[in-house]
């Protein structure tokens, strides 16, 4: 079937079978790797994206349910520079390891600040908990969250 | 302990030890790393592997004709005609001598032995055309025996997986030490139990991946692998491949967790690397997560009987264990499947000075899937073990947890010594690591507070763990075995054109901070500025030899060796600046990118002498050739592995009518000798713990009496997940071992070591008004119920 979108603000017109989910078309079909692919299940939140700006698992998403929709990736919310403050947290901290659920967890930390000013590491915590990281141990993950959320809060005093 | 007067590392502005960021993050947060998964080249086929339902079963016939037929298929090939290109494998080392096994192939030939082995390859344009291909072969099998789990493989008379080995015991040891029927017999107390540890597996994020390309021109195979070995694997692709070493490459780029999963071969990836040879194309196979958890290494899966004697001083006499462990029905290639249990039965009571020991493991076969060595291989069971009859015995003579182990730990000061199983300690620090603990924690309030809690139905439980490590291991681990597997790391460091240091070398990054590491290392070695060195790892074209990145080994010996080599090319740079600067070399030094003199005055920078040496050599004196590249290698010898050692503890909170257990804060302590980046540390160490926390709680793989494996996916075997676990605190002791110049010992192991037994023993400090003690991980809440009697 064909598909349009608008994919990190480009417009994007493809083809795309019935049953190939969002994160292999925009892996495969678009080259945008940076939505990876962890459980194809919907558990582990590797395959993270945003759909008209909602975050949602790439991997339980049809490619053709974004038909019409904007769609923004790692990538896109990256050169957009929309959480250049919150990456430059995650590497001051070394709140990643081997980086395979840094996209997805980039993009649920990103929602849950835009949603919450001020979360404390417990509602941090429960927020990443469709996430799964084995390297970190969360830790360095929620110190890096928490100090993105704290130095927004000063700018916008 | 103290740090060492000055040494070789305090050098002017000195990158060791600062909690430094990592270089290159960029590329991995804004989702622009190089995974395998991530790789596409021309004319590459996707390759998926049809498997087995069943545990044991013969396959009587193969009718692919439909699958062929399929749009997009390239080809469907079975086990025994890719033999015809890949030879079968047996992983057995010779210095284990009991140790068997049987010959395994890529794709099982005429039997499968376990629900998972692949039975046929089916290669097409895409995965999905392979998959919907794969559906329509049609494999008549025909049921054989089923050897379920551990108790059925060595029953008496059970029916032997492979019949030409005689039976299911795949390896057996035993360790006698001291006095042991003495020492029970001159004990106040003798404290028993059973221990049950489950299944586990790594849930490495990225699944294991491989794109194999064959060029017919240049008769070469590149291999692109997630891989901890890169050496290891070219050896034996091209050994089971029938190639030269020199004809295989292997290519490692960013890799999604291992944990000591992609250690091993596979026998998919062997099947894809003989599948690209046979199509002459780069064939491409990434595990999905089902596939994973078939056919990933599983690890643990242990019974162990244990008793400890015991004095009513505290002083503890003997340790007495008796263990058993299910692998798959075969030994994973090339570092086997008893590496665990000789650990297990080595390690146990190693923190102590107890010299009473007697031990036995037995590995069995079963049709289970495979296990090998996965993080922390055998130290969790064994500080498990160790520190649950630390507790039963203190338990039995009425003292503090505490206590008892402050009595039987290894005085600080008794080194070198060596443990009652005979492994060799060159110096530990359990006491200072004690007392740094209870510098960290306030034990009298968490106490007074339990207390308080208790009387209103609130159970919480604080356990302690004290471990050792195996780190950087010498060739005594694999090499005196037969394997080639390198226990000797390289570095070759080189003063680019521009002045910038380039530093190759022979360890391996999947997330530990490798790069870091070692560029902190060649950076304060060279006297070169952080932002001025870059790291090239993981391509066996473009690395020194060497063993990888696994068993906490990278920083001990690939660091030392990149130490080593830093500090040749240094000599090198002021063998020249001397000649340029008309000075003696001794009197120079280099610091933040510049030859400094006496003085510390900056004199001459690196990119001058680079510009010198490669552009204006006819400026040089005609007898000197400058040299600005070192190489170096290190191996340890003095000792067979550097033990670290170190302490956990474990807060928590156990709902006595749900089960639940909820982990309300850990503490570790631990002792990597010199620390190159303390944050990367300390990262390790959570990072460990997390895993350890996993096993203590939630994860086991499940099977059933037919061996099937019931929850093989995410939904259903569990993982920490952020919610799940509290913050980690680190401590650190430092005793550098003094067999190199840096000192540093590994740290990746030592959060798992003992993560798990400090959380069972807060478990049973939490239940002890119940009068229970549950001895089994992970610790469900069914487990704690049935303990309870409420189920």
């Amino acid at each position: 079937m064909r598909v349009r979108m608008i994919v990190n603000g480009e417009p994007v017109t493809a083809e795309a079978a019935p049953r190939q989910h969002l994160a292999d078309f925009l892996r495969e079909t678009l080259g945008l790797t940076g939505t990876h692919i962890g459980c194809e299940h919907g558990v582990c939140g590797a395959c993270c994206v945003r759909l008209d700006g909602a975050v949602v698992r790439g991997c339980l998403t049809y490619a053709v349910q974004a038909d019409g929709a904007r769609v923004e990736t790692i990538e896109g919310i990256s050169d957009s520079g929309e959480i250049a403050d919150l990456q430059a947290a995650f590497t001051e901290r070394n709140a990643l390891q081997c980086g395979y659920c840094t996209p997805g967890m980039l993009l649920s930390a990103q929602e849950l600040l835009s949603e919450i000013a001020a979360p404390d590491r417990e509602t941090i915590r429960n927020h990443l908990s469709g996430n799964y990281c084995r390297c970190t141990g969360y830790h360095a993950i929620i110190d890096a969250v928490e100090a993105t959320a704290r130095a927004r809060a000063e700018a916008k005093r | 302990m103290s740090q060492p007067p000055l040494s070789p590392l305090d050098r002017p502005n000195s990158y060791i030890g600062r909690a430094l960021p990592r270089p290159n993050l960029a590329r991995l947060l804004q989702g622009r790393g190089q995974y395998v998964s991530d790789i596409s080249l021309p004319r590459m086929v996707h390759v998926a592997y049809l498997r087995s339902p069943y545990a044991h079963a013969r396959i009587v016939s193969i009718d692919a004709a439909a699958a062929r037929a399929q749009p997009g298929v390239v080809a469907v090939v079975t086990g025994a005609e890719l033999a015809k290109v890949c030879t079968p494998w047996v992983g057995v080392l010779s210095h284990m001598k009991s140790l068997k096994s049987a010959p395994q192939h890529a794709v099982a030939v005429e039997r499968a032995c376990w629900v998972g082995e692949a039975v046929a390859a089916v290669v097409a344009a895409s995965r999905a055309e392979a998959e919907d291909a794969a559906a329509l072969v049609d494999v008549t099998y025909e049921e054989l025996f089923v050897v379920a789990d551990m108790q059925a493989a060595l029953a008496p008379g059970a029916p032997a997986i492979h019949p030409e080995l005689g039976d299911n015991l795949a390896f057996e040891r035993r360790i006698e030490a001291g006095e042991v029927d003495a020492a029970f017999a001159s004990a106040d107390a003798v404290a028993e139990t059973e221990f049950v540890f489950g299944r586990h597996t790594g849930v490495t994020l990225e699944a294991r991946s491989i794109v194999a390309d064959w060029n017919a021109g240049e008769a070469r195979l590149t291999v692109y692998q997630g891989t901890q070995a890169p050496h290891m694997m070219q050896n034996l692709i091209a050994k089971h491949l029938g190639l030269a070493e020199a004809q295989v490459r292997i290519v490692c780029k960013d890799v999604g967790g291992s944990f000591g999963v992609k250690v091993h071969v596979y026998a998919d990836d062997m099947a894809t690397a003989a599948l690209a040879k046979m199509l002459r194309r780069p064939v491409k196979y990434i595990a999905d997560r089902v596939e994973s958890f078939l056919t990933d290494i599983h690890a643990r899966d242990h019974r162990c009987k244990g008793r400890v004697a015991v004095a009513k001083d505290g002083s503890i006499l003997a340790f007495e264990i008796d263990d058993v462990t299910s692998v798959g029905p075969y030994s994973v290639y090339p570092r086997t499947s008893a590496i665990e249990a000789n650990q297990v039965i080595g390690l146990i009571g190693g923190p102590y000075a107890t010299p009473n020991y007697r031990g036995r493991t037995r590995v069995a076969f079963t049709n289970r899937n495979v296990m090998s060595q996965y993080r922390g291989v055998g130290h969790p069971i064994a500080c498990s073990i160790t520190e649950g009859l630390v507790d039963l015995a203190a338990r039995k003579i009425g003292m503090d947890p505490i206590e008892i182990r402050r009595r039987n730990l290894i005085a600080d000061d008794a080194y070198p010594t060596q443990s009652a199983t005979g492994m060799k300690f060159e110096a530990l620090s359990h006491h200072a690591a004690h007392d740094k603990l209870l510098s960290m924690l306030d034990y009298p309030a968490l106490r007074a507070e339990q207390a308080r809690l208790r009387a209103v139905g609130v159970y919480r439980g604080i356990g302690f763990a004290s471990f050792i490590e195996v780190t950087n291991p010498s060739a005594a681990f694999y090499g005196v075995g037969g394997a080639r597997i390198s226990s000797q790391d390289g570095a070759a460091v080189r003063l680019d054109a521009a002045g910038g240091l380039v530093c190759q070398t022979s360890v391996t990054e999947q997330g530990q901070g490798t790069e870091a590491m070692v560029a902190q290392i060649v950076a304060s070695a060279v006297g070169a500025p952080l932002d001025k060195v870059r790291i090239v790892l993981g391509d066996t074209d473009n690395t020194p030899y060497g063993g990888g990145t696994w068993a906490s080994r990278a920083t001990g010996i690939g660091g030392e060796a990149a130490w080593r080599a830093g500090v040749a090319l240094r000599e090198n740079i002021l063998k020249v600046a001397g000649i340029i600067l008309q000075a003696d070399p001794a009197t120079l030094d280099i610091a933040d990118g510049a030859v400094i003199d006496a003085g510390k005055r900056p004199r001459v920078g690196l990119d001058e002498i680079a510009r010198i040496v490669y552009f204006r050599p006819d400026t040089l004196p005609a007898d000197l050739q400058p040299e600005l590249i070192a190489t170096r290698h290190y191996a340890p010898k003095a000792y067979p592995f550097a033990f670290t050692n170190g302490v956990q503890a474990s807060w928590l909170e156990v709902d006595a009518r749900t089960g639940f257990i909820k982990l309300l804060d850990h503490w570790v302590v631990e002792d990597c000798g010199t620390i190159i980046n303390s944050q990367l540390v300390d990262e390790q160490i959570r990072g460990g713990v997390a895993q350890g926390l996993g096993a203590a709680l939630l994860e086991k793989c499940l099977y059933d009496e037919r061996a099937q494996m019931l929850n093989a996916n995410m939904a259903d075997y569990l993982v920490p997940m952020a919610g799940d676990i509290p913050d980690i605190h680190v401590g650190h002791v430092v005793t550098p071992t003094a067999e190199s110049n840096l000192g540093a010992k590994g740290a990746g192991e030592a959060g798992a070591a003992g993560a798990a037994a400090s959380v069972a023993n807060a478990v049973n400090d939490a239940l002890s008004p119940f009068g229970v003690t549950i001895s089994e991980i992970p610790l469900t809440p069914e487990i704690v119920l049935r303990a309870l009697g409420v189920v």
